[in-house]
């Protein structure tokens, strides 16, 4: 763990007495079973604490505390899979605003965020894939405003998202994000059912009319900015979730009795669970670095957040099929816990760019 | 906000003083062959000359107490000036085996004597010391180890045989652990320190791999030891021997990240297409990929350092940093090898550039770094044991 200041250490605290009171993962079993993507109320609560506002200036009714917060937040949450769209509203809404908004914009949308009122999502993806540098999405001037026509999906918590930031390439210009209310003329949602269990949606955009003000400013260098917010944070959700699938693993090798013994006895088992200690170690100073490089505004931020997401999208994915295999005929259940880390690993690992994806950003940046 | 300032006047004075006394052409040197080649150490006005310098600025040891040769450096200032060094491609002439692993050992166990006749020497580079552990029939059950010492009545007289035993042949003196009571495994075990001068001391070089002649076997017949030479008490040798590899594990994960990027390396030898990428797809992902679990490791490195420093307790994870540092370290050395392709098989000769050699060689010599110091499988295991919670494996119970 990071050498945290006071207030970052109380941040952690509050968040993980607030996981284990108040949403252990039955809470998450609950929402699944009643095929919601996420429980409203235990929204309001996020929002309660604070947490949606952490990016969010002190003069709009945020703490302002650095994406390095929200991370502590969310890696608490991602130990019981707490489905909720923070992260989509609180990493990537709150940045798009405070990076590319007016100060119109800002003033209508940062408060509404920080107090929960309002969730948002960006649609950016299109046809399954994540590849920002190539915008199908066309936005075309209209008079004063533009009209913008594209299919987006997956919308990672776009089924129920009161705001849309819509990533469109401008006529013979870069992408560029738009917001865009969900129920404007020409917006169809389409919710997803996915293996995760979390709010995902197609989003059809057909010559949907926004005006002059919609438009953010910064262009595709925003994107790239805004997007590592996003992926940073996803980055500490997964490195709880790991850490969480890592720990119960090693809690049932000094329970289960096979063969007369403990099945941690087992020298097999016991080198795999130190080689998975060993990844998460790595992914640990890497989420910290790229979080903390975010907040330091460091030249070498784009980097660090693409070696975290790749990082906590392989040892995610390591301790998730660990979780299942050292489980036995168990893990392979759907009472069984481990089912639930298994899919959300996969699910968040596509989630912003998959392991190969930012190996290969983190290859161009470095001149490979 | 006064001690930050104080630190930043200790990092000009140490990089002014680095820049005025370190030799030029040591620079970004592998520091290894003058850490266990007396001969070819010594050999070296250069490298002499820095370790004098060194010696009278007492930097080799800074972190000792003055008494000992070192220059009383608190951990920040010691870590400041290792940074220093690192970014002018310097390295301590006195970081050999006396200093990374006998001279803690002695600062925690030894007595007044012990380290005031032991402990300059090794601050100041002349002493030169190796450790006597394995034996043909005790590596990674190390406990097993037969050598016997007994009581003579005014000495101790030890019998027996070491191996792999790295520079004893140019070796001052030895630190050992002998067997002093047969009916106990664990609890008959003492750490010694044993003249390499003295009458029935034999080292026969053995060749490695790579051709180096790095380690030796070492034959004790009927040595004559004073009694003086004995650390801590009778018998319980064995947590004294357990903290020592604990330093050895520390000084290990060191710089194993660390060396120039390889990516130079490919560009030009393996040459880049034509939106200049590596030319080779599928060994630039390889690289790729390796860079990053070194870039992780190095951070790891950082943050773990950052943490021991605000107080947290980071000893578990160091058999984990061990083997993630030799990982990283073998991978770059495979990788380089590959690199050089048919220019990087070269074993000896005019017809291969000095480089080209040093690629072959540093690819042998890799392989050791997850033998030595405790092996690759019994890390794990130490990890399994403390750090997880694990129980024991049924049949070492
Ligand atoms: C270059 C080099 C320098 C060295 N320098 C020194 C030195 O200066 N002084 C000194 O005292 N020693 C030194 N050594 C020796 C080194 O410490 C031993 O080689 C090491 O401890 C392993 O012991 P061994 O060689 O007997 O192998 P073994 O213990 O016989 O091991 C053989 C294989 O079995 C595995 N194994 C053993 N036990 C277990 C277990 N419980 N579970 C799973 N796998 C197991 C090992 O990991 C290894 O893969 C050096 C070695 C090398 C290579």
């Amino acid at each position: 763990m990071a050498v945290l200041s006071d207030e970052q250490g109380m941040l952690r605290d509050m968040a993980a007495e607030w996981v284990r009171d108040r949403a252990p993962i039955s809470a998450f079993r609950h929402v699944a079973d009643a095929g919601g993507a996420y429980d409203p109320a235990l929204y309001a609560e996020i929002a309660g604490m604070g947490w949606a506002g952490v990016l969010v200036p002190e003069a709009h009714g945020g703490a302002n505390f650095g994406v390095l917060g929200l991370g502590l937040v969310l890696e608490e949450l991602g130990r019981t899979l707490v489905a909720s769209p923070l992260l989509s509203t609180a990493a990537i809404g709150a940045s798009a605003l405070r990076l590319g908004g007016s100060a119109r914009q800002q003033a209508a949308w940062l408060p509404r965020i920080a107090s929960g009122e309002v969730t948002v999502a960006l649609a950016i993806d299109e046809r399954g894939r994540h590849d920002p540098a190539h915008i199908g999405t066309r936005a075309s001037r209209d008079g004063d405003g533009w009209r913008l026509d594209g299919i987006k999906a997956p919308v990672i918590d776009g089924g129920a998202a009161d705001l849309l930031i819509v990533a469109a390439t401008i006529e013979g210009g870069e992408a560029t994000l738009f917001l865009v209310a969900p129920d404007a003329k020409g917006v169809t949602r389409m919710a997803y059912c996915r293996i995760d269990g979390r709010d995902a949606a197609q989003v059809r955009f057909d010559g949907v009319a926004v005006d002059g003000e919609a438009l953010l400013a910064g262009g595709a260098g925003l994107i790239d900015r805004v997007l590592d917010h996003g992926r940073a944070a996803l980055a500490a959700e997964m490195l709880g979730s790991a850490t969480q699938a890592f720990e119960t693993t090693n809690d049932y090798l000094k329970t289960r009795v096979q063969f007369g013994q403990l099945i941690g006895s087992f020298q097999a088992l016991q080198h795999r669970a130190v080689a998975m200690l060993a990844e998460l170690v790595m992914t640990r100073s890497a989420v910290e670095a790229a979080l903390a490089a975010i907040d330091a505004d460091a030249p070498d931020q784009a980097a660090l957040v693409s070696l975290a997401k790749a990082l906590a999208g392989d040892t995610f994915r390591l301790c998730a099929r660990e979780m299942v295999q050292m489980h036995g005929g168990i893990g392979m259940t759907e009472e069984h816990d481990a089912g639930l880390y298994y899919k959300r690993a996969a699910a968040a690992d596509a989630f912003l760019g998959n392991s190969a994806f930012h190996r290969e950003r983190y290859a161009r940046l470095g001149g490979y | 906000m006064g001690d930050d300032a104080a630190l930043e006047a200790f990092r000009a004075d140490a990089r002014e003083w680095l820049a005025e006394n370190f030799p030029p052409p040591l620079a970004h040197k592998n520091p290894v062959p003058y850490q266990n080649d007396a001969p070819y150490a010594e050999a070296d006005p250069d490298w002499q000359l820095w370790r004098t310098r060194m010696a009278e600025r007492r930097w080799g040891a800074p972190g000792w107490p003055e008494i000992y040769g070192g220059a009383a450096l608190d951990a920040p200032r010691v870590r400041i000036l290792a940074e220093e060094m690192r970014a002018i491609g310097a390295f301590n002439p006195m970081k050999m085996t006396g200093y990374t692993m006998l001279g803690p050992t002695l600062l925690e166990f030894g007595t007044e004597e012990q380290r005031a006749q032991h402990l300059p020497g090794i601050a100041r580079g002349t002493v030169r010391w190796c450790q006597g552990f394995s034996e043909p029939g005790a590596g990674s059950d190390l406990a097993s180890l037969s050598t016997r010492c007994i009581d003579a009545g005014d000495h101790w007289l030890v019998e027996g045989q070491k191996v792999w035993t790295s520079g004893a042949n140019h070796a001052d003196w030895c630190f050992a652990l002998v067997r002093t009571d047969t009916t106990a495994k664990q609890r008959g075990i003492s750490f010694l320190l044993i003249d390499m001068r003295s009458e029935g001391v034999v080292t026969r070089p053995i060749t490695l791999i790579s051709g180096s002649t790095h380690f030796c076997e070492m034959f004790l017949n009927a040595v004559r030891v004073p009694k003086g030479n004995l650390v801590g008490r009778v018998n319980e040798g064995w947590g004294i021997a357990k903290r020592l590899l604990q330093f050895e594990r520390d000084s290990l994960s060191e710089g194993r990240g660390e060396g120039a990027s390889l990516l130079p390396l490919a560009r030009s030898r393996v040459g880049t297409d034509g939106v200049g990428r590596i030319a080779d797809g599928d060994l630039r992902s390889r690289l790729v990929a390796h860079a990053m679990r070194a870039h992780a490791y190095n951070l790891t490195m950082t943050r773990l350092a950052a943490e021991a420093k605000a107080g947290s307790a980071i000893d578990a994870l160091v058999p984990v940093v061990k083997t993630l540092g030799s990982d990283v370290a073998q991978a770059r050395a495979d990788l380089a090898m590959e690199i050089y392709g048919d220019r990087g098989l070269g074993w000896t000769g005019a017809d291969y550039a000095p480089d080209e050699l040093d690629v072959s060689h540093q690819w042998l010599h890799a392989r050791a770094f997850s033998i030595y110091g405790g092996s690759y499988e019994i890390q794990n295991n130490i990890a399994a044991k403390r750090t997880l919670g694990l129980p024991d494996p049924a049949s070492a119970r």
